[in-house]
Formats: C-alpha cells, sequence, structure tokens
C-alpha cells in the first residue's frame, strides 16, 4: 500500500549528476585543446578508482551497491577532484586523493547526503598537504613550453615519471598564473609589469581563461536547467569582483584586477560547480548568499596573503564547517508567521 | 598590590551577596530535578517500580537510590528520555521488572460485582464510582491501567481489557517504504 | 481587475481534468443498497436514532450531531434499515467505523420538508437549519457549515468562494458551477447575508473558461457584490489558505481562524448545498463526484451519500488492469481499503488506478539537500529538515520547525528526486506528537487526581481526628458542680465507657489510616 501523493516528477538524483557532468564538458573540452589530452587520463584514472572504491565502501557497509554507483555522485566527484589538481601528477596521487575522498570524505560521514565536507575538496587538501611538489607541475598552455608532450609521452609520465630524452621536466611544465603572480610580486616587481609575461592572456593565465569560459557556459546552462539556484555563484563571484576591485583601486600596482581573479585558478569552477554541491552548502537561500560570500572572501584572503597557489578548496572547506550554523541562523519565516522566526514557544513536546 | 588585592576581595564579596541574594529570592520551590522525573513518569501510579507511586519513585531516582528502568508502563522511551534529562547511558528493563503491556482499561463485570468498595479504596486516581452495597463503575477515561483495583475485588469482577486500535486512537505509522538500502542489505547477504 | 497576490512554490502537475468534463454531469442510478457512516464530518460522530428494522424516508435525520462540534447524517433515499454496524469507510487507517445500511425501496419517498425565505429569518435560526440538514465543507475539509457561518465574535469583510479545484483529475467544482452556477450564486448570497459580509469573491483557476464564463453570468445577476477572480493554475492554488492569499493578500498560519483576519472561505458545492438547505429544507444527501483515472469513460456523477463506489465506477467501466481505487486527488487523496467503501461528504472524486497510471515510487535515495521541496512548499517550510527530524523522531525540533503548518499537499514529495515519502513522514510525526500530547494531559490528569486523593485521604484523617476532639468537648458539661448527685455518678460512668470507646476508636483510625499508605 503506497500513500499520497501518487504522482512524481520524472527526476532522479543520477539525472541530476549526470547533467552537472555534462555541463562540465565544455570546459573539459577547451582543457584538453589548451592543455593537451592528459587531462583526460586523469579524470578517467580518477572516475575508476571513484567507482571502485564506492563499491567497496558500500559493500563494507552493507549498502545496496547498484543504486548508489549509478547515481553519478561518485563520478561527480572523481572530476572535480581530477580538474583541480595538475594533469601531470603521477597516476597514484589521483587515486590516493580520489580513494580518500570516496572512502573518509564520503562514506565515513554516512555516504551519499550526509557528508558535511565537499568530498572533492577534502581529496584536493589532503594532496595538497602531502604532496606540495607534486601538485605544482601543471601542464605548460599550448604553446608556451619548451617542448611539448605527446599523449603517449603525457601517459609516459604520468605512470612511470619518464619524460623522453633530454627533456626537463621545468621545460614541460610551468607555475600556474596566480602562483606566477605571486612570486613575482615577491620579487618587488608590480602586477601590470608581471601580467605582460606570455603565460598571461586577456584576463586571467593564457589557456586557463578559456577554460574558465567553458565552465562558465556549463554553468548557465546549469542555472537554466534548474539545477542550481543563482544564489551561489552570484554571491562568490560578486564578492570576489568586489573585494578584488577595493583592494586593485588602491593598489593597483601590487592587487591584480577583479576579473584576473575570476579567470584563473577554479574561480569560476567553484562558483558554478564546487561551492554548489547541495550536500555541502546551506539549504535556506539567505544561508546560501553568507556562504558564498565568505567562501569569495576566503578565496581572495588565501590567495593574495596565504601561502597556498589557491584558495577554492580551503575556502570552499571552511566555509562547509560553517553551514549547519548559518542553516540555523537564516531558517525563513514560514507562511502566515512572517512575524516570528522557529517556533519555540507552541512546542508541546520536549524533544 | 595591596590595592589590587583588596578590589578583589570587595568584587568577590558583593558577587557573593548577589549570587547569595538571588539564591533566596529565586529559589525555586521543591525540587526542580524531582518534579522534572515525575513529568516522564507515565502516572500510571501503579507501584511496579516497586515505589508506592510515581512520585517516590522520581524522588528515589533524583537521590540516586533507584536505576532508571524500573517502570514498565514507560516503557524503553521513558526509559531513554531519563537516561537524555539525567545524563546518564540507556539501560534496558532488568530482569526483576515486569515487562511492558499494552496499554489497558480494568472493567467492572456489572451482574458480579457486590458492592464492596474495596477496588475504591485501591484506586490510586479515583476512577471508580460507586457506594457500598451498590455497583461499581470503572470511568474509561479516568483509569490509568494500574491493575491496583484487580487483587483486592472478592468475586474477581475486574477484568483489565486491552485498548484496541479504532479510528479514533489510530495512528500514522513510522514510514516503511522500497528503501533503497534495506532492500540490497537483504541481497547483500 | 483587483490584484492578485502570489504565494510561495506550488508546482504544475499534469491536469487530467479534460477526460472527465467531455460530458455533462449524471443523476447516477438508485444503488442497490446505501451504506451511510456516522461520522463523515470532522468532529463527534453522530449518533445513530435508527433502529434495525426501521423504515425511513429520504431525508429523515437517522445520526443525531453530539455535542457542538457534529453534524447531522441523514437517509439519502427512502428504504429499510437492514443494519448498524461497522463497516469499511473511507480512512487512511483502513479501519471500520459504526455504519447504517440502507436497502431503497425504490419510492425515492421524501420526507416532508420545507424552505425558508432568508432574509426573514434570523441568524441563529439559520444556523439551526443547516445543522439540521447535516450541511458540511464539501470541499473536503467537511467542517459543519453552521460553524463556519457564525459571524458572532468576528467582523468578516470578505467571503470567498472557492472554485479553483486545483488538484489533477478532480472536475466535480468545474461541473457544478458550468452547470448550476446560479444556485451557487444563490447559496453565497445566503452566506453572505448570514455572514453580513461586505464582498463576495469567487476564485476560479484559468484553465475553467467556461465554468468562469457561467459564473460571471450568474454573478452579475446578483444583487450583492460578488466578483469573479481569475487566478492562475497551479497546486496547491486551490487550498483555501492559498487562495485567501491570492485573492486578497492575507496569511492565515496554522492554527489561527482565518475569521480572525476577517476572511472565511467555503467551496463552490457547499454554497449549492447552503442554498438547498435552506431554500427547500433539503438536507445533503447527495453530491458531485468525478470519477475519472483508468476507466473507459470519465465522468461527473450527482451521486446519493452512502452509495458504494464499485457501483458508481461501474458506470464508467474500470479497464481490466485497475488494481485499486484512490478517494480524491493524486496529490492528496487515499487509497481506499475496499471496493464497497461507501461515497461520503467529503468524497469529491474516485479515480481508478493502476500500475500504469500510478507506478508505485523507484526506491528512495538519501535525501541529498538540493532544496528542491524548499522551492516549492506554499507553506514556506524546510521540507528536507522536518524530513530528517520525523526520521530520527525529534518531534520537538520538528514542532519548532513548524510542522503543523504543513499542510500536506504533497508537492514536496512530488518533486523529490530522491523519491523519498516525505509527507508520509510528516503525517507520522504530526500523528505521534498528537498522541504524545494526549498522553501528557491524560498523565497530568492521572498525577492531579493522585495528589488529590492522597490529600483527601490526610484530609479525613485530620477530620476524623478533629472530630473525635470537638466531641471530647462537649461531652464536658460546662458546670459539673450544679448537677444532682446522682447525675454526677451517672455521668461518671457515661465518660468511663466513653473514655473506653475512645480508645478503641483511636486504635482504628490509627489502624485504618496506615493501611492505604502502604
Ligand atoms: S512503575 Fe508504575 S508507579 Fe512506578 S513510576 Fe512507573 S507508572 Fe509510576
Ligand atoms: S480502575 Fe483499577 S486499573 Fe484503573 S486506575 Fe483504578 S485501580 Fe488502576
Ligand atoms: S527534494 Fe528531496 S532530496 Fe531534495 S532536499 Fe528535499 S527531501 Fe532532500
Ligand atoms: S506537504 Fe507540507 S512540507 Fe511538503 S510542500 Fe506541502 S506544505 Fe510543504
Amino acid at each position: 500500500m503506497f500513500f499520497s501523493p501518487f504522482i512524481s516528477k520524472p527526476d532522479s538524483v543520477a539525472q541530476i549528476m549526470l547533467k552537472v557532468l555534462l555541463a562540465m564538458l565544455p570546459g573539459i573540452a577547451l582543457y584538453v585543446w589548451y592543455f593537451g589530452p592528459a587531462i583526460l587520463v586523469s579524470i578517467t584514472l580518477a572516475s575508476i578508482t571513484a567507482l571502485g572504491t564506492e563499491a567497496l565502501m558500500l559493500k563494507l557497509r552493507h549498502r545496496p551497491i547498484m543504486p548508489f554507483l549509478k547515481d553519478n555522485s561518485a563520478l561527480l566527484t572523481a572530476w572535480l577532484l581530477a580538474l583541480s589538481i595538475p594533469p601531470l601528477a603521477p597516476w597514484w596521487m589521483i587515486v590516493v586523493g580520489t580513494a580518500f575522498a570516496i572512502a573518509i570524505a564520503k562514506h565515513l560521514y554516512g555516504g551519499l547526503g550526509n557528508n558535511l565536507f565537499n568530498p572533492a575538496m577534502v581529496g584536493y587538501a589532503v594532496l595538497i598537504i602531502s604532496f606540495p611538489m607534486q601538485m605544482t607541475q601543471w601542464i605548460a598552455p599550448h604553446g608556451l613550453g619548451q617542448v611539448e608532450l605527446g599523449f603517449f609521452d603525457q601517459l609516459e609520465y604520468i605512470f612511470f615519471s619518464r619524460l623522453p630524452n633530454s627533456v626537463s621536466l621545468d621545460a614541460v611544465t610551468m607555475a600556474t598564473p596566480l602562483d606566477t603572480l605571486k612570486t613575482h610580486l615577491h620579487l618587488d616587481q608590480s602586477v601590470p609589469q608581471i601580467l605582460g609575461m606570455p603565460i598571461f592572456g586577456q584576463l586571467g593565465g593564457h589557456g586557463s581563461e578559456m577554460v574558465a569560459w567553458g565552465f562558465l557556459f556549463g554553468g548557465l546552462y546549469l542555472l537554466a536547467a534548474r539545477i542550481i539556484s543563482w544564489h551561489i555563484p552570484v554571491a562568490y563571484l560578486v564578492t570576489l569582483f568586489f573585494i578584488a576591485a577595493i583592494f586593485h583601486l588602491a593598489d593597483p600596482h601590487h592587487y591584480a584586477a577583479p576579473l584576473f581573479h575570476w579567470y584563473s585558478g577554479a574561480a569560476i569552477l567553484g562558483a558554478f560547480f564546487i561551492l554548489t554541491d547541495p550536500v555541502s552548502s546551506p539549504t535556506t537561500n539567505k544561508g546560501k548568499l553568507i556562504y558564498a560570500a565568505g567562501a569569495a572572501l576566503l578565496t581572495y584572503l588565501i590567495r593574495v596573503f596565504g601561502g597556498f597557489p589557491d584558495g577554492v578548496a580551503f575556502a570552499t572547506l571552511l566555509m562547509n564547517i560553517c553551514v549547519p550554523l548559518i542553516v540555523l541562523y537564516t531558517q525563513p519565516k514560514v507562511f502566515g508567521k512572517k512575524d516570528q522566526g522557529l517556533d519555540k514557544k507552541n512546542k508541546v513536546v520536549k524533544p | 598590590m595591596l590595592n589590587a588585592l583588596l578590589a578583589m576581595a570587595a568584587i568577590a564579596i558583593v558577587l557573593g551577596a548577589v549570587l547569595g541574594f538571588a539564591a533566596i529570592k529565586f529559589r525555586t520551590e521543591g525540587n526542580p530535578l524531582v518534579d522534572k522525573i515525575d513529568a516522564i513518569l507515565p502516572q500510571t501510579q501503579c507501584g511496579q517500580c516497586s515505589y508506592p507511586g510515581c512520585k517516590p519513585y522520581a524522588t528515589a531516582i533524583a537521590a540516586g537510590d533507584a536505576d532508571i528502568n524500573r517502570c514498565p508502563p514507560g516503557g524503553e522511551e521513558g526509559i531513554q528520555k531519563l537516561a537524555d534529562l539525567l545524563g546518564v547511558e540507556f539501560k534496558p528493563f532488568g530482569g526483576d521488572t515486569a515487562a511492558p503491556k499494552a496499554k489497558s482499561v480494568a472493567f467492572i463485570e456489572e451482574n458480579t460485582c457486590i458492592g464492596c468498595t474495596l477496588c475504591i479504596q485501591a484506586c490510586p486516581v479515583d476512577a471508580i464510582s460507586g457506594a457500598a452495597k451498590q455497583m461499581h463503575t470503572i470511568i474509561a477515561a479516568e483509569c490509568t491501567g494500574c491493575e491496583l483495583c484487580v487483587a483486592p475485588c472478592p468475586v474477581d469482577c475486574i477484568d483489565m481489557l486491552v485498548i484496541e486500535e479504532k479510528i479514533t486512537n489510530w495512528k500514522w505509522k513510522y514510514p516503511v517504504y522500497a528503501l533503497a538500502p534495506v532492500e540490497a542489505a537483504g541481497v547483500a547477504q | 481587475m483587483s490584484k492578485l497576490y502570489h504565494f510561495h512554490g506550488g508546482i504544475h502537475p499534469p491536469s487530467n481534468k479534460t477526460q472527465s468534463t467531455q460530458r455533462p454531469i449524471a443523476c447516477a442510478p438508485l444503488p442497490s443498497k446505501l451504506v451511510i457512516p456516522f461520522h463523515q464530518h470532522v468532529g463527534n460522530r453522530a449518533k445513530p436514532i435508527v433502529q434495525i428494522g426501521d423504515h425511513v424516508l429520504k431525508g429523515q435525520k437517522i445520526g443525531q450531531s453530539e455535542g457542538q462540534l457534529s453534524s447531522a447524517v441523514h437517509a439519502s433515499t427512502s428504504g429499510t434499515v437492514t443494519a448498524i454496524d461497522m463497516q469499511l469507510v473511507a480512512h487512511h487507517s483502513g479501519l471500520p467505523d459504526l455504519c447504517v445500511t440502507l436497502i431503497p425501496d425504490g419510492k425515492d419517498e421524501w420526507i416532508t420538508h420545507n424552505g425558508v425565505d432568508y432574509q426573514q429569518t434570523s441568524h441563529s435560526e439559520l444556523r439551526h437549519l443547516l445543522r439540521k440538514a447535516g450541511v458540511v465543507g464539501l470541499g473536503g475539509a467537511v467542517f459543519p457549515s453552521d460553524l463556519k457561518t457564525d459571524a458572532r465574535h468576528q467582523k468578516i469583510t470578505t467571503l470567498i468562494l472557492n472554485g479553483a479545484e486545483c488538484e489533477p483529475y478532480i472536475s466535480c467544482d468545474d461541473m457544478l458551477m458550468r452547470e448550476r452556477a446560479l444556485e451557487i450564486i444563490r447559496g453565497a448570497e445566503i452566506m453572505r447575508f448570514m455572514l453580513d459580509a461586505a464582498e463576495v469573491l469567487i476564485g476560479i483557476e484559468d484553465n475553467k473558461p467556461e465554468a468562469i464564463r457561467a459564473m460571471q453570468l450568474a454573478a452579475a445577476s446578483s444583487g450583492d457584490k460578488m466578483k469573479v477572480i481569475v487566478v492562475p493554475t497551479i497546486y496547491p492554488g486551490g487550498g483555501a489558505k492559498q487562495l485567501m492569499r491570492v485573492l486578497t493578500g492575507i496569511e492565515v498560519a496554522a492554527g489561527v481562524r482565518s475569521t480572525e483576519k476577517g476572511v472565511q472561505c467555503f467551496n463552490v458545492a457547499t454554497a449549492l448545498t447552503i442554498y438547498r438547505a435552506i431554500q427547500f429544507g433539503e438536507p445533503l444527501l447527495s453530491r458531485i463526484v468525478t470519477v475519472a483515472g483508468n476507466v473507459r469513460q470519465a465522468q461527473n456523477f450527482e451521486a446519493l451519500i452512502g452509495t458504494p463506489i464499485d457501483e458508481l465506477v461501474a458506470l464508467c467501466e474500470a479497464l481490466a488492469d485497475t488494481n485499486g481505487y484512490i478517494m480524491g486527488g493524486p496529490m492528496m487523496g487515499m487509497p481506499l481499503p475496499g471496493v464497497h467503501v461507501p461515497v461520503v461528504k467529503a468524497t469529491n472524486c474516485i479515480i481508478a488506478s493502476s500500475k500504469k497510471l500510478f507506478p508505485p515510487p523507484p526506491p528512495a535515495m538519501p535525501c541529498i539537500r538540493c532544496t528542491r521541496c524548499v522551492d516549492v512548499c506554499p507553506a514556506e517550510l524546510q521540507p528536507q529538515d522536518l524530513f530528517w527530524f520525523a526520521q530520527s523522531k525529534e518531534f520537538g525540533r520538528a514542532q519548532e520547525f513548524n510542522l503543523f503548518d504543513c499542510i500536506e499537499c504533497g508537492a514536496c514529495s512530488y518533486v523529490c528526486p530522491s523519491h523519498i515519502p516525505l509527507v508520509q513522514f510528516y503525517r507520522f510525526a504530526k500523528s505521534e506528537i498528537r498522541v504524545r500530547e494526549h498522553d501528557k494531559q491524560l498523565a497530568d490528569q492521572a498525577r492531579e487526581r493522585h495528589e488529590y486523593r492522597e490529600h483527601r485521604i490526610e484530609r479525613e484523617k485530620l477530620e476524623r481526628a478533629e472530630r473525635l476532639a470537638a466531641k471530647e468537648k462537649s461531652a464536658q458539661p460546662a458546670v459539673i458542680e450544679s448537677l444532682t448527685p446522682q447525675q454526677q455518678v451517672e455521668l461518671a460512668t457515661l465518660e468511663a465507657s466513653r473514655a473506653h470507646i475512645r480508645e478503641l476508636a483511636k486504635s482504628e483510625v490509627e489502624h485504618t489510616v496506615e493501611s492505604p499508605g502502604n
């Protein structure tokens, strides 16, 4: 016997996750175009690891395997993680990171729907703390490296750490634009000067800004398809813009322009794909605004004053901790009770 | 140095005085813990906890003389609530306490009743009405189902009737649905 | 055009209404038997006032209302009472309730009845007539109408007629407005008179153009200030609270009466019933029922209260793969526990269900906090939090998060991508909380009675002691010396025996006082 409502909208968790994955495709395509196919290898590796770990954890926890494997949420974690670490990172790093994300950050917290932290960002944080060296081996974009590796050379490096003869690692990798900016600022160069270097493009890094456009495009699709609400991306990007603008206006020689902050690092990816993870973000609209604004502030502070190359991951994790509190204090007023918040006094049964 | 010490002492004295005054002024009547415990107990007044009523049992718990798992009518939920209130571990029912039973009310077989008033004297909540040598009746809405009236009756005319589920007292059950985890747990084993 | 307000959320499920609006309302033939429950309304069950074997006339009262919040029940046709017993009725519990079984004699013979001119009748007399006629709200809430037309305590400015009918499949109000608009308007005039309301607003969703036209025509003929207002089609826009909000901007929270805000809302079918009850003295004996779903030809019927639903559905020919019946719509309706369950005052629709029409929901997944449910909740609640609290039985927290403001519309369950039966959890939590409240009241009452009893025993003990003391005192004559010697001797012996008795009594008192305490 089942009860009303007897009808439901044809929709499912798997479909939602699938749409998010699809929305990442334009960004990934541009990634491949500018940085070569290595990223596809790490995405594949991460996906396989994620599904394997997920299946194992479900079995250990005596949960049904197929419905959860098919919900695409593990894949989403895998893709996000793969996109946040250097494509040339050795294969075992992506495996360790993904396994950690799924096993610890997701399943030890209770599995789908119960994780306090964004699993992909936990994986990223573990990697950058444990292997800071390898986490800086970003491929130089198309046309900028001294040497460009072919697909098989990239594969060989990922799996066996072997480079073709007479090619040094420095010749194929490069620091990220955000990193470059930071190091050169320490060398007392000014922002306009630094941004003149070939690694920088129109708005952000050469190549990486195009990838960001790709993710922006996918994000707009998510908004249009109502997979995510506008609150988080808008609040995040607007806040980031304003903080960057304030610093930039105060001292344009030391602080990069707001659009640079949008288009470098994982800002766009974060705004549309990472921070919007429903499980680890607030459920109230006001809460979403606060959460995203807080994340933007932290991102900027970590980027500009902190020691890590990008701030999105740590900002996300720090804001994740605050979510329960934010949600509790941003409870909207209910129908007919616009003059009162939580119903404390009508409570008859004590918990 | 001395000044500082003096100042500290003065502050301490003032604060102490304020606290002392507050303690007198806002003293709560009775023992609030006993009342809190009593509020959780079901008030069946059956004595199955081996105390002469709910309040005495509450007093004993508050004094630390009794365990929290002695009240069958309160059920495991009652034990859980007591555990939560007192901040102690949940304890299942001990071997010497009766098992919880379905809630019931007493019913007097009216043709057999001889009007001896013994049950009236036994009922802890005055739920029985009747006078000497007249037929007695139980006011079902006030009967707590404590069974104390059953034993004293010399002609065994009191029955305990389990309260049936009717449309008026029916309640929604905890939803059981095709939950993915349960299904597959079965498959996995 | 007056300004329309907006309420939060809402959904647009497929409406499936046109199937049943192709043909006019048909009068269902007299069924082979009628099963009339005594409890068809909010409040106390009516008390049976007929006996097995009685011959009753159409419109004869067979159940007397009990207490203030109750309603009368009448025989829907003339015939013989063959049973008064527990039978399956339309209730979520699937438990039986007290019903009368009536075998029609086929004559459909009315009891004498006559109406009144409402304008010449006092308000209290009108309310009495409604009560006598067993009129209750026909929109589904079945609240006794005599109580809702009582405007003694609050000033009502706006009377709302609800013709929105937002639930899929149901079209009984739509057809009623198309075909009997004038009678509805006459009923509205009576209600306006009783409530002394300044204006009457009739809300109809824009997917019922024909009903809107018919009602506009009829409303124009009325001397009262009546306005048909077209409201956007959205579920649950036909909920009384939502319609009130849309038409007047007023929001009514749970536990608050709309009359406190000067608004009262009735279903259009109730208006018609009120008209017939006042104008002709006809009690509520039949209603319009939509029969739809897995049937060959969906249609609306005027069916007698008590008609077994299988006889009604047979008129539309249920298809072979029908696996059950739902009373009400697919969003808020209830599955019926059997095919012989009778049509009651609340039955607006019978849907034959099949696996194809209402496939069982896919296995539920955990809540991913996607807040789709928040987006659609008309009560502006946080369904995912309420679900969490209900699931973990944190009832206090659920209440704190305004569980009781949930109108159980099902919009949240409808959109949940994890297919969690959310409303089920709210129903469970609400019902648990109500039971606990009730238990708590009983416990408090028991504590009070127990304390009173102990107090009484204590007092009796004291009183007995006092009585003895008083007796002792009164036994002492004022001046012994003034008595004759003989009298003095008599007194002395009397005293001695009294003292002896007192001794005995005292020990007995102590004994009786001690024993109950043990
Ligand atoms: S066992 Fe009986 S008397 Fe003792 S606390 Fe429970 S209900 Fe009260
Ligand atoms: S009537 Fe009997 S069972 Fe009911 S409360 Fe009184 S003594 Fe207990
Ligand atoms: S719609 Fe379902 S999954 Fe989404 S937040 Fe609400 S309950 Fe959770
Ligand atoms: S059923 Fe309750 S919680 Fe769900 S949408 Fe309707 S009012 Fe909101």
